[in-house]
């Protein structure tokens, strides 16, 4: 009876391992094969360079894949600098009992456990409405002052009390100065026109005071790469730090016995001997990034664009948010159904090959360290 | 004895050394004299490479050490106020227990010390890897692959391309904590006839759980035990006649 259980245990503990080894890669053969027989047809040329039309439920996903690739080289650049600097001071100079490598320690520990929402709604609050909304108002500060210096010159038709119509003022402030008001004085079409409307100096810088023009206290390309970049911090120190701390300590004495400081030591001998671990820290930083969504619904996705972002502050469209936009708002789903299998195989696509150039990269300078 | 063999050119004056509350070193006095071989031979844990290691303030790295006493080089204490630590560990070169090159190419190991003191004229630094493999004994064995990997030589080749990296930056001192320890007798060889070799320029000291190569290497030979300094003196006398007991006691073999 003691032998049968035994013996069923031993079945048990080769066997359920297996199964579950069997469930995760029918799971990925699944997924993988699901999509790429349903997608494969739908990924044509076109799919891949045109700009989506009719509400999403034609056309291509071009301004999406070069949104969410802008999106993710932005984020890296910010993301993985930081996070660096940040290990290797924890690794590198920070005592480790020390109070304040402890605070960093434990913020990065919260930052990782954050759910990825928060940040999104960190990232309307803090950079667009704060942040940005800072820049405008600096920015704009500072137009009103050279306003204020065109208005009040000599040539100006309201200098001094004078009282003038609203197309005399135009026509004034699209010649006043180098351009830099033309914008700005169509706006003044806004005005009641004709020569009945008269408006001296005060009334003009009033109505543009109240007028603040947002270009960075918006959603755009980089409020969302910025928070992109926060959800992704602590992926990058992490894996940073541990790959830091696996270069051993007789090479580093080594180069300090020759004379070098530690900061060359650190650039030459241990930055370079941890590179593999760095790469791999900044690949599944990207790896998580690109598939977020919900850090970029409030900073910068659109529903739909004609063209990839041209600047930071645009707004842009992304693959991961395409799809959700494609599978629950769509005004056809005949239509747009075979849209969200050829978008899925290239998101997948994408990401696969992104960890594949990852590991190829890893291999070639682990290839070229010990050759 | 010629008087021109005791030029001193390390001394070590009542250094002590704290592993925080723990004392690792006591009071240590001793002169190493230029262009000999100074052996170090003592018990696990007696201190000895805890005390060369203060020779070129490697101690520094480790948390919680505290050092009293001094230790001049030249009549300079290492330890005075003003003393630039990367200036003295480019003129007290290091050799480690374990071979540690870079992994980098052999000719990226040698060049790396001269590089960082700021030579960076290819064809100087191609003279400097070349005299320094000659100087390590290693040139005939690697000129035809300098830009292979230091890492795919043998143990004993590896431990001569840290000698060479040492020397590269042209030390007037060599501290070498039991070079051989991890290699085979041919190789130990080839370091131990390097070493004698490398005294005509340079003043080595060499710590070394082996007494014969304490014998076979050295000029002078200090015996430590538990932090302290046994016995100090020429290495024939040492080991024919020790004064004391427990450096008999060691050397023949009773304890340690």
């Amino acid at each position: 009876m003691r032998e049968h259980r035994k013996s069923f245990i031993g079945f048990l503990a080769m066997r359920l391992p297996m199964l579950a080894t069997l469930l995760i890669i029918l799971t990925i053969v699944l997924i993988i094969g699901d999509f790429f027989f349903a997608g494969i047809g739908h990924v044509t040329w076109e799919f891949l360079t045109q700009p989506p039309r009719n509400a999403n439920t034609e056309g291509g996903i071009l301004p999406a894949i070069i949104g969410t690739a802008e999106l993710v080289l932005l984020m890296s650049l910010a993301a993985v600098p930081v996070g660096t600097i940040t290990a290797i001071y924890l690794t590198e100079y920070a005592r480790q009992t020390s109070i304040f490598a402890r605070i960093i320690r434990f913020a990065v520990n919260t930052l990782a456990g954050v759910p990825s929402v928060v940040f999104g709604l960190f990232g309307l609050g803090f950079f667009i409405q704060t942040v940005g909304g800072q820049m405008d108002q600096v920015r704009w500060d500072q137009r009103m002052k050279s306003l204020h210096a065109v208005i009040a010159a000599p040539a100006s038709p309201v200098a001094g009390n004078h009282i003038a119509t609203v197309a005399l003022v135009q026509t004034y402030l699209q010649k006043a100065d180098n351009g830099d008001w033309t914008d700005q004085a169509t706006k003044l079409n806004g005005f009641p026109r004709g020569t009945v409307a008269r408006v001296n100096a005060d009334i003009v810088e009033r109505y543009f005071r109240n007028s603040v023009e947002l270009n960075w206290g918006k959603p755009g390309l980089i409020w969302a790469a910025l928070t992109l970049a926060l959800l992704t911090l602590p992926v990058v120190i992490v894996s940073v730090e541990e790959s830091l701390r696996t270069v051993p300590r007789d090479i580093r004495e080594a180069s300090l016995a020759l004379g070098a400081t530690k900061l060359e030591t650190i650039i030459k001998v241990v930055i370079p001997n941890s590179l593999t671990g760095i790469l791999t820290g900044s690949i599944l930083a990207i790896g998580r990034g690109a598939g977020e969504v919900a850090p970029i619904l409030f900073t910068g996705v659109v529903y739909s664009a004609q063209e990839g972002p041209h600047a930071l502050t645009d707004q842009f469209m992304h693959l991961g948010y395409h799809l959700y936009i494609l599978a629950t708002q769509s005004t056809n789903v005949e239509a747009t159904q075979p849209l969200q299998y050829a978008t899925t195989l290239v998101l997948l696509v994408l990401t696969l090959a992104l960890n594949l150039s990852a590991i190829l990269l890893r291999s070639h300078i682990r290839r070229r360290q010990v050759a | 004895m010629a008087k021109e063999e005791y030029q001193t050119k390390i001394r070590s004056q009542d250094l002590s050394l704290f592993y925080g509350e723990k004392q690792a070193l006591r009071n240590i006095s001793l002169d190493m004299y230029a262009n000999k071989v100074t052996a170090f031979i003592g018990p696990s844990g007696c201190g000895k490479s805890t005390f060369i290691r203060t020779l070129n303030r490697m101690n520094d790295l480790i948390a919680g050490v505290k050092i009293t006493g001094s230790a001049f080089i030249d009549g300079i204490d290492v330890y005075g106020p003003g003393i630039n630590v990367v200036n003295l560990r480019k003129r007290v070169g290091m050799v480690f227990q374990k071979s540690n090159p870079f992994p980098k190419s052999i000719y990226e190991n040698i060049a790396y010390g001269p590089k960082v003191n700021g030579i960076t004229k290819k064809s100087d630094l191609d003279d400097i890897v070349e005299t320094s493999l000659r100087g390590a004994a290693l040139w005939n064995e690697v000129s035809d692959r300098l830009h292979s990997s230091a890492l795919a030589l043998s143990g004993g080749q590896q431990q001569r391309v840290c000698i060479a990296r040492a020397i590269a930056v042209n030390p007037e001192i060599l501290l070498m904590d039991e070079p051989c320890s991890a290699l085979d007798p041919i190789s130990t060889m080839k370091i131990e006839e390097l070493i004698c070799e490398l005294k005509a320029n340079y003043t080595i000291v060499i710590v070394t759980h082996n007494m014969q190569q304490a014998a076979r290497v050295s000029d002078y030979t200090a015996f430590f035990y538990i932090g302290e300094l046994v016995e100090f003196g020429q290495t024939k006398n040492i080991f024919t006649k020790p004064v004391k007991t427990q450096t008999e006691d060691y050397i023949t073999g009773r304890f340690g």
